[in-house]
């Protein structure tokens, strides 16, 4: 199979997760989102790696992995922290850093 | 112009006389000698004594003040003494004290230089001064804070006995400050008279001008000799300098020697400096201060000697102040002020004297003398005058007092007789030698001398005829009355000395040329006409402004305001537009100086600083306004950050 399809499907993912980052106002779908561009990349990542045929894109996902596993611990308990005190989860209601 | 080049020639010619017959051997102090620092350490221990001693010493301050004046006196004398039994050559002693500071390859030594010249002012300084400080008793009597105005005239007296007794330019200008600094305290004394207050500050910021001078002075002499000390300067003036710095330092000297002095055209403090108590102003114009500026010039007759174009201007500024006093003194109807008119004539005098090099030094130091007896004299008695006629100054509210006060008129009399110039009394002798000297150097300046005499004439014969003669024009509660004893006393000594000081100093013991000969040198010159046809001419004129003055004064009613004059007269009252000339040409401009300074700082630097702080502070309240709090915006920003670079790179085709 043709490895440009594989970066096209990347390129398709990453644009949908960028839109829901943008677009929903809901904390845990943006942060679906977020996820969904992380392994857009993951996919672009290991189908250059197969192009190639090195390892280093596959070794770069593992830490994309890893590291979007610790960003979830993180953001999951700032969201549920957020929607325990304000009873929402839209990020426009936690517009607050501003002057 | 012609007369100046034609004068400056002349004084070329001469800087190649030899300056003394007897070299002057300068000796390390011994014996008696050694203990002439006792000059200076009785009055200052006396001020620091009197000022700091506080109340308890109320009731004897102004008796330790006199005694520490009249203990430096006796001292004076005992030196005097011994100096005589020296032979001519050898009547200089240096008194080493200590070293003041070594530093950067200058070395100043405080040391004490003892000598004929000094030797004349220090009697000249403790002598009249201690009859100043008698005469003060009784005239400060009811005044409160008596002590310390003692302490303030030992701390005069002090500061002037440093300036004549130094060994050393630096050392001589903390004499110079001193004085300075006792002048603004003594003519502010009554400082509650806001007038007083602002003439105390008047004379001193005028010094300050004639400082500067000094201060350049000394720093020439440090350039060119490497040291100020006058054995140094005096040696070092004789070989390898160019006249160039000599004329420098002789001018920049004789600009010192103006503010001290009241010379033009530094001399409008002078007349304002009347606010005092008068044994101040008897102090200032007799003693102490304004005979600092003839010192100087006279000491420094070293460099004025090889520095043709400095003498010059002494000599020009001599006569120029010598016309301007007189002609102010003709027309003040405050008898002090009349009187600090005739102080700067006479000053202008010695000046004269003085910048015609060793053919005048000794004259102006003689005249300098004789002129420190008869106007200490003449000050203390108008001051008894105004002791007995509560305390009015203006001399058309005088008039008739001969036979109320009879022993004041009669000092008065003899001071008067002695400044006009009439034989034998002192000023005659002075006056005639400086007036003969002119001529011998220059028809024009001999011909100023002699109009200055007759004008001087005119207005002492105006301020004897308004104050003793004439009607009686009291105010109503005026009681006339004698002072009491301790303030005749000094002015029977001083009219004594007005009598005979002036034949005596010239004639006893070959008199003070001779004894000033070694420091200053002596020359004659040939009279461009009979010497007797001169004293003929001078005391000729002198009898024609004693003439004018009775016709103008005692002949006619005095009115009792002063009455419109002509242009000279209004002039004169207003001291030639001295202050209006200052305030024209230094006050205004500065004003306007400072002012546009200060536009400029508050407009141009304050404007630069506080615009860019304003447009950092106006920039970022906009710019916050983008940090909208909105988390998608700031994805959004993001994104296009990350776009923009993505399609950057596309564009230079990084790899």
């Amino acid at each position: 199979m043709n490895p440009t399809s594989y970066l096209v499907l990347a390129t398709l993912l990453f644009t949908i997760g960028a839109a829901g980052v943008l677009l929903r106002r809901n904390a845990l779908v943006a942060f679906m989102s977020v996820e969904l561009m992380l392994n857009a990349a993951n996919l672009a990542f290991v189908t250059f790696a197969r192009m190639h045929g090195n390892l280093d894109g596959q070794i770069v996902a593992f830490f994309v992995m890893v590291i979007a596993a610790a960003e979830v611990v993180v953001g999951l308990a700032i969201i549920v922290m957020i929607f325990r005190t304000r009873r929402s989860a839209s990020v426009d209601d936690a517009s607050l850093l501003k002057l | 112009m012609n007369s100046i080049n034609s004068l400056s020639q002349g004084f070329a010619v001469q800087a190649d006389v030899v300056r003394a017959d007897t070299v002057q051997v300068v000796q390390e102090a011994s014996g008696l000698f050694s203990w002439t620092w006792l000059l200076i350490a009785l009055p200052l221990v006396g001020a620091a004594v009197l000022l700091l001693g506080g109340r308890r010493l109320d009731r004897t301050g102004h008796l330790i003040g006199s005694a520490a004046a009249i203990g430096s006196f006796v001292v004076a004398v005992a030196l005097f003494i011994a100096l005589l039994g020296e032979s001519g050559g050898e009547r200089s002693y240096l008194v080493p004290l200590w070293e003041w500071f070594n530093a950067g390859g200058y070395e100043v030594r405080v040391d004490l230089l003892l000598d004929q010249l000094s030797m004349a002012f220090v009697l000249l300084i403790t002598g009249v001064g201690s009859l100043i400080h008698i005469y003060s008793i009784g005239y400060m009597e009811h005044d409160e804070r008596r002590r310390r105005f003692f302490g303030y005239l030992n701390l005069f007296v002090a500061s002037m006995l440093l300036l004549v007794l130094a060994a050393d330019y630096l050392i001589l200008f903390i004499g110079w400050e001193g004085v300075g600094l006792a002048s603004y305290l003594l003519i502010g004394f009554w400082q509650h008279k806001p007038s007083a207050a602002v003439a105390a500050k008047k004379a001193f910021v005028v010094n300050r001008v004639g400082d500067m001078g000094m201060v350049l002075a000394i720093a020439s002499m440090l350039v060119v000799f490497g040291s100020s000390s006058f054995e140094v300067v005096f040696a070092g003036a004789g070989s390898g300098v160019t006249t160039g710095w000599l004329n420098a330092i002789g001018l920049l000297l004789l600009l010192a020697a103006c503010g001290k002095s009241a010379q033009f055209p530094l001399q409008s403090w002078l007349l304002d400096a009347m606010e005092g108590p008068t044994p101040v102003s008897a102090l200032i114009h007799a003693a102490t201060m304004v005979t600092a500026g003839v010192y100087l010039v006279v000491r420094s007759a070293a460099i004025y000697d090889l520095a043709p174009e400095a003498r010059t201007a002494v000599v020009v500024i001599g006569a120029i102040t010598l016309l301007m006093g007189a002609i102010i003194g003709c027309a003040k109807d405050d008898i002090k002020k009349a009187l600090a008119g005739s102080t700067m004539s006479q000053i202008g005098y010695m000046m004269l004297a003085a910048g015609l090099g060793p053919a005048g030094y000794a004259f102006a130091i003689f005249h300098l003398i004789t002129h420190g007896f008869f106007k200490a004299n003449l000050f203390l008695g108008a001051g008894s005058v105004m002791h007995g006629m509560n305390d009015e100054v203006d001399m058309r509210r005088f008039g008739a007092l001969r036979a109320a006060m009879p022993v004041t008129f009669a000092t008065f009399a003899l001071g008067y007789l002695a400044i006009i110039g009439l034989p034998p009394f002192a000023g005659f002798f002075s006056k005639d030698k400086i007036i003969e000297a002119a001529f011998a150097e220059n028809i024009l300046i001999g011909i100023c001398a002699l109009l200055g005499a007759g004008i001087t004439a005119f207005y002492m014969t105006r301020v004897m005829l308004l104050t003793f003669f004439t009607s009686k024009r009291w105010a109503d509660d005026a009681h006339p009355h004698e002072s009491p004893r301790v303030m005749t006393w000094p002015l029977i000594g001083l009219g004594a000395l007005s009598v005979a000081g002036g034949a005596g100093l010239l004639y006893i013991g070959g008199g003070i040329v001779d004894w000033l000969e070694p420091v200053t040198g002596e020359e004659h010159h040939d009279l461009p006409l009979p010497l007797a046809l001169l004293i003929a001419l001078t005391l000729t004129t002198v009898v024609a402004g004693v003439a004018l003055a009775w016709f103008m004064y005692q002949r006619r009613p005095v009115p009792a305001v002063a009455p419109a004059g002509n242009p000279l007269v209004t002039a004169a009252r207003r001291d030639l537009y001295g202050d209006a000339v200052n305030e024209a040409v230094l006050m205004r401009p500065g004003q306007y100086l400072t002012r546009s300074l200060v536009y400029v700082e508050s407009r141009g630097v304050d404007g630069a600083v506080l615009g860019a702080a304003n447009a950092v502070g106006g920039l970022s309240s906009r710019w916050r306004r983008w940090q909208t709090g909105f988390v998608r915006s700031y994805a959004l920003t993001m994104l296009a950050g990350a776009g923009l670079v993505v399609i950057a790179m596309l564009l230079v085709r990084l790899p």
